[in-house]
């Protein structure tokens, strides 16, 4: 599916559109941008590419006004600016697609562009300016529809929409396919190619080495707040981009096969679930089954039910006692602690106050989940055990941190996030649920996260994970299934499939034909 | 641009500093306040903290104020750190006392040892169960504890104004809104000649002890704590949120109302339209003065009723209003909040020039 | 029983005035996020303020009114800088608040207790006045009243109309994202508590200047809290807090006029009727959960630090 970029045709001798140079950006504990150079030209589509924490993210707030620098320069169009804000850098004519939607869910599409633009409040006249817009771009889009009801998709189209009505010379992208499908992203692509046809720059941040093949003219490598190279993604391979990224060979996982007899373990029956949140989605009949030492993977795009499983899978939400069993015992009406004590670990996506009290320690926040391992008696907590138990925690499993005693919310995200995996891995769940997981954690420790999953589940136990990165399923699952609008596809084995079918289903295929609200609104 | 960041840990000195620095301020803008009124700021700390201190009687009537303060703080401390707003403690005391004054009057003349314990377990018993019904409309209909606890705070106080004025009222208390005044055996007997301090001390200890063990030794003081610093987590846990909040109301509601009977059956001596001095609310400052930590609360509940003495005091040896208490009452809770940011913040250093 | 209904429902919207004010100010700021539980000390302060500037200035109600409202804008300005710069507990800030607000009152009230104010005569609104039984009700109303309606659609027209309503809205629900498009929020959520104060302090004012015009300790009676508890009843919608303040102002005025009406059960069960009321209220539109949640500001009351 990597299709090489059409060549580049920026003017190769003209004055680039944005110059940075020497840019830094210092916090507490970390300096984020540490003397960063870099050059996009009129028509570029640029990629800056970098795990979790280089500093991409802080690089791009600072051109987009939302972060100052400590020092170095910016140029515009050859001139030297100073980007005091975001409403600053629109009036220069940059727009910001934003990795997590700065929407708001109970205003209208138009009402949510208003917003952002600084002209006189005329919502029905602008409405009429976004069907254009939007429609000349490929982005068919409602005005009038709430945003609560757009699909991830269609909130992202609201805010490239939103850029364009501002007629912007630079767009930047942070991470924007982490929410599409494969086949959205391939249309993103062409709306992309087109504006930059039309002189858009574009400064385009990812961590997905495909994609930035397949539509960047050329790349800035960021690893730890510092530059560490520039290339044209055309002429390079993933492993070369991999090790200009992190510094050495991308790891892999060792998958080997499972010896053991694969009984049911987790099972789900026909679990259907009207959330409470008036934003939520509904569950409509799923059926699962994990067996004792497999991997099954739910791919998916958030939003479309994940979290709304995880709480009935959990336990956070009860329901029927028939509709989740654990080795053929119904558990569906009780509570995360109960199921807790028959076999089921989880893991959530959130770690820092839901996985974890952010300013416990992690000997208290052992005992969150693991009070049943010794570390209460008759009612009583036992300090000297949980210390233990969170000790031995942090050594068998890597945890880089001040010890037991450090509080949570002290600690890098990978390093929480292997400390909750440890935690539960600890109570000898018989099956385990993981949302997420190595999501923003660095290469090394979500390959430590994932071979831990992968031994784990040839130990017996079987593993269910909920994750947005497909790569992620097909390297450490046995088996995967979509869910997509609350409904769950067949699980089907990972060989017997590919990326571009998992996509399909994505967008609702494998549900009545009337499941595509994206195309409703055209 | 924010002045301050968040500490990666929070700061262990801070929290235990804060509260001092907290009377520190208050201290100091009081003696301003003191200046501004013409009195001489030394004199009147002297009136405010040292007089009421320098007499036997003075140190009974600390530990009569500070009984209540100290018990109602230790239920509520339960509570907020279950991020549970009782703030109908007032409330909560009025039914207490009027369940209490209640067995009183309709043993009046009946003189056996258990007249006493019966008042204090009826007491209990009306305090925790207006402290049950905001956990009820909480947990059944999801209502605001906040502002329930505090109407019913409104309802309770009409209800004391109608049995008083009503079916309690003293036939021969020359229609004052009072009942009769109670016999021996339903009051607590002061153990000094002259002077008021009691035997319902005792339960504030009692209970300070028992709330001590409970706070930093039991898993469900535990669950509770998780459940306000993080909801989601305590759901992830399986700690039941029903429970956070039964427990919350209905322990702080029984301290309260254990509360409410020491007044009745103590100082007050009947059921009156005083029998708090707004106890309910100080005991909200005491509490979160007081760490929300069983000893932290008796250090902060003896400061406190020393803060109400000293309003007496400041009363008729300065002729200040003795709503001076309540002024400093709302300060010290200002100042503490603000200290208390420093637990989990610091100042940020000053951003260096930019293009430097 | 057409004679004693009259007074009735024009004392209602006397009543409900104070709770327009404080309810509407209170709705702003919660709109963008903040809960400020500290309406009934704001009041308070209001009330002494306005009290104290009537009384010394001579000015009566006319002085009190501003007065009030810069008073609690200050007591609001306080809260703000606790909960909104330095990101304290909202819920704790605004206890603090009211506990301040009751002994800050009390103690400026103490030189005030014998003092009467002549209080504000009723303007009658020339022709509609005369219209049979409505003028009476509608028309024949202090002048506050009718600025308090005034005020009313004011805010409605803000919050309907309006890019700033708009942007509170948006403020209140996803902080991160107005901030990431570029929005101050904190300013913008000082200038929602500042107006609340200054709404607070108003009402405040007005009820110790015009309503009763003497100073009582402590007479905003809860007022305040039923104030908030209106916010909810109306699901953050400035009409339905409207019917809201109508509705309690009607069963605050029920008790002065129990014996015409014919009502025959103790003073203090007709006192607590509106403490009761706001349970029973609460307790009704608490539990559509769905209802509740579509229309609560969705970062009401967490602290937001950029």
């Amino acid at each position: 599916m990597s299709i090489p970029p059409p060549p580049f045709s920026g003017p190769p001798t003209g004055m680039p559109r944005l110059e940075l140079s020497g840019i830094t950006k210092r916090y507490p504990s970390v300096v984020a941008n540490d003397g960063i150079n870099l050059k996009v030209g009129p028509g570029e589509i640029h990629a800056v590419l970098g795990e979790n924490g280089a500093g991409k993210s802080t690089l791009m707030k600072i051109i987009y006004g939302a972060v100052q620098a400590d020092a170095g320069q910016i140029q515009w169009n050859g001139r030297e600016v100073v980007v005091a804000n975001p409403a600053e850098a629109r009036r220069l004519g940059i727009g910001m697609v934003f990795q997590h939607f700065s929407l708001f869910e109970t205003l209208s599409v138009v009402e949510n562009i208003a917003l952002a633009l600084d002209e006189p409040f005329d919502l029905k006249a602008l409405a009429i300016r976004v069907k254009e817009v939007s429609t000349r771009y490929g982005l068919p889009l409602d005005p009038d529809r709430l945003v609560h009801s757009l699909s991830v998709g269609e909130r992202q189209r609201v805010e490239i929409v939103r850029c364009l009505l501002q007629q912007p010379q630079l767009l930047i992208l942070d991470e924007p396919t982490s929410v599409l499908t494969p086949q959205a992203v391939q249309k993103l692509f062409e709306t992309l190619r087109r504006l930059a046809a039309e002189g858009v720059s574009i400064l385009y941040i990812s961590h997905k080495l495909h994609e930035i093949q397949s539509l960047c003219h050329s790349a800035t490598v960021m690893r730890g707040g510092k530059v560490t190279g520039t290339a044209t993604p055309s002429r390079e391979t993933p492993a070369s981009l991999a090790r200009m990224m992190i510094g050495r060979e991308l790891p892999v996982c060792e998958v080997p096969a499972y010896t053991g007899i694969a009984t049911p373990a987790l099972t789900v029956n026909r679990l259907s679930l009207v959330p409470d949140d008036p934003f939520g989605t509904r569950l409509q009949d799923i059926e699962l089954e994990v067996h004792r030492g497999e991997i099954l993977g739910i791919a998916g795009i958030s939003g479309n039910g994940q979290a709304e499983l995880l709480a009935a899978l959990s336990g956070e939400t009860t329901g029927a006692a028939e509709a989740v069993k654990l080795v053929g015992l119904p558990v569906g009406h009780l509570d995360a602690g109960r199921r807790r004590k028959h076999g089921l670990a989880f893991v959530p996506e959130e770690r820092l106050g839901r996985g974890a009290v952010p300013s416990m320690s992690l000997a208290d926040n052992a005992t969150l989940t693991a009070q049943r391992q010794g570390l209460v008696k008759k009612g009583f907590l036992r300090p000297k055990a949980a210390w233990d138990f969170a000790k031995r925690c942090i050594e068998r499993f890597d945890v880089r941190c001040g010890g037991p005693g450090a509080a949570a919310r002290s600690l890098s995200g990978g390093n929480l996030q292997k400390f909750i995996v440890g935690r539960e891995i600890m109570q000898q769940p018989i099956a385990m649920v993981v949302a997420q997981p190595t999501w923003g954690v660095d290469v090394g420790a979500a390959a430590f996260l994932r071979q831990t999953l992968i031994d784990l589940s040839r130990q017996g136990v079987a593993i269910l994970v909920i994750s947005e990165e497909l790569e992620e399923l097909f390297e450490i699952c046995d088996r995967i299934a979509v869910l997509a609008e609350g409904r769950l596809g067949p699980a089907v084995p990972k060989a017997e499939t590919n990326a571009e079918k998992i996509g399909m289903q994505m967008s609702g295929l494998f549900a009545p034909a009337d499941k595509e609200p994206a195309h409703a609104a055209a | 641009m924010p002045l301050l960041e968040p500490r990666s840990t929070p700061s262990a000195q801070m929290r235990l500093l804060s509260p001092l620095i907290a009377i520190g301020l208050t201290l100091a803008v009081g003696s301003v306040l003191f200046l501004a009124l013409g009195k001489n700021p030394v004199e009147a700390f002297t009136v405010f903290f040292v007089q009421p201190l320098s007499s036997g009687n003075g140190w009974s009537e600390l530990m009569v104020k500070a009984g209540p303060l100290i018990l109602i703080a230790q239920g509520l401390a339960i509570g907020f750190r279950a991020r549970i707003y009782n703030i109908g403690a007032e409330g909560q005391l009025i039914v207490g006392a009027l369940a209490g004054g209640g067995v009183a009057i309709a043993l009046d003349g009946v003189d056996a040892w258990w007249v006493l314990p019966l008042m204090v377990v009826a007491g209990a018993i009306g305090g925790a169960l207006w402290g049950a019904v905001p956990a009820l409309l909480k947990t059944r209909f999801n209502a605001e504890e906040t502002l329930t606890t505090l109407m019913l705070t409104y309802i309770a106080s009409f209800t004391l104004s109608y049995m008083v004025n009503g079916p309690w009222r003293d036939p021969e208390g020359m229609n004052f809104p009072q009942s009769i005044m109670f016999g021996d055996p339903a009051l607590f007997s002061p153990w000094f000649e002259g002077m008021r301090v009691n035997a319902s001390i005792l339960i504030a200890a009692v209970a300070s002890i028992a709330f001590w063990i409970f706070t930093s030794r039991s898993f469900l003081a535990y669950q509770l704590t998780v459940g306000g610093l993080a909801p989601a987590a305590a759901r992830y846990a399986g700690f039941s949120a029903q429970r956070t909040v039964w427990v919350s109301l209905v322990l702080s509601g029984l301290t309260a109302g254990i509360a409410g009977v020491g007044e009745v059956a103590g100082p007050v001596g009947q059921l009156n339209l005083n029998i708090s001095p707004g106890y309910g609310f100080a005991a909200i400052i005491v509490a979160y003065l007081g760490r929300l930590n069983a000893v932290g609360i008796v250090l902060a509940g003896l400061l406190m009723a020393l803060l109400y003495l000293g309003g007496e005091a400041a009363q008729v040896a300065l002729q200040l209003p003795a709503a001076i208490t309540g002024l400093f009452q709302g300060m010290l809770l200002f100042f503490l909040l603000g200290t208390d940011v420093f637990v989990d913040y610091r100042l940020k250093p000053r951003p260096k020039p930019a293009y430097a | 029983m057409l004679e004693h209904l009259i007074p009735v429902l024009a004392g209602t919207l006397g009543a409900a005035t104070p709770l327009i004010f404080a309810g509407l100010g209170e709705l702003v700021a919660e709109r963008t996020g903040v809960i400020n539980l500290g309406v009934e000390g704001m009041m308070l302060i209001g009330a002494i303020a306005g009290f104290a500037a009537a009384a010394d200035s001579g000015g009566g109600a006319l002085a009190g009114l501003p007065a009030g409202a810069v008073a609690g804008m200050l007591a609001a300005l306080v809260f703000a800088v606790l909960s909104l710069s330095m990101a304290a507990n909202q819920a704790a800030c605004g206890l603090a608040l009211t506990i301040f607000g009751v002994g800050l009152s009390a103690f400026i009230g103490q030189h005030y207790v014998s003092f009467s104010l002549p209080g504000l005569q009723p303007l009658d609104i020339p022709g509609l006045v005369d219209i049979p039984v409505i003028g009476r009700i509608l028309f024949h109303q202090d002048p506050v009243t009718y600025l308090g309606l005034i005020t009313f659609v004011i805010v409605w027209w803000v919050l309907r109309k309006t890019r700033l309503g708009l942007l509170l809205k948006a403020v209140g629900e996803a902080p991160d994202a107005a901030h990431a498009i570029g929005y101050p929020v904190i300013a913008i959520r000082y200038g929602a508590t500042l107006f609340g104060g200054a709404m607070a302090g108003i009402a405040g004012a007005y009820l110790s200047t015009v309503y009763t015009p003497l100073w009582v300790q402590n007479m905003v009676a809860g007022r305040g809290w039923i104030a908030i508890a209106l916010v909810v009843f109306a699901t953050w919608n400035p009409t339905r807090l409207l019917l809201g303040a109508w509705l309690f102002g009607g069963v605050t005025i029920l008790q002065f006029h129990a014996q015409g009406l014919g009502i025959a059960l103790p003073v203090q069960f007709l006192a607590a009727l509106p403490y009761l009321a706001t349970v029973v209220v609460l307790v009704l539109i608490s539990r559509d959960k769905r209802l509740l949640q579509l229309n609560l500001p969705a970062s009401l009351g967490k602290p937001w630090m950029p």
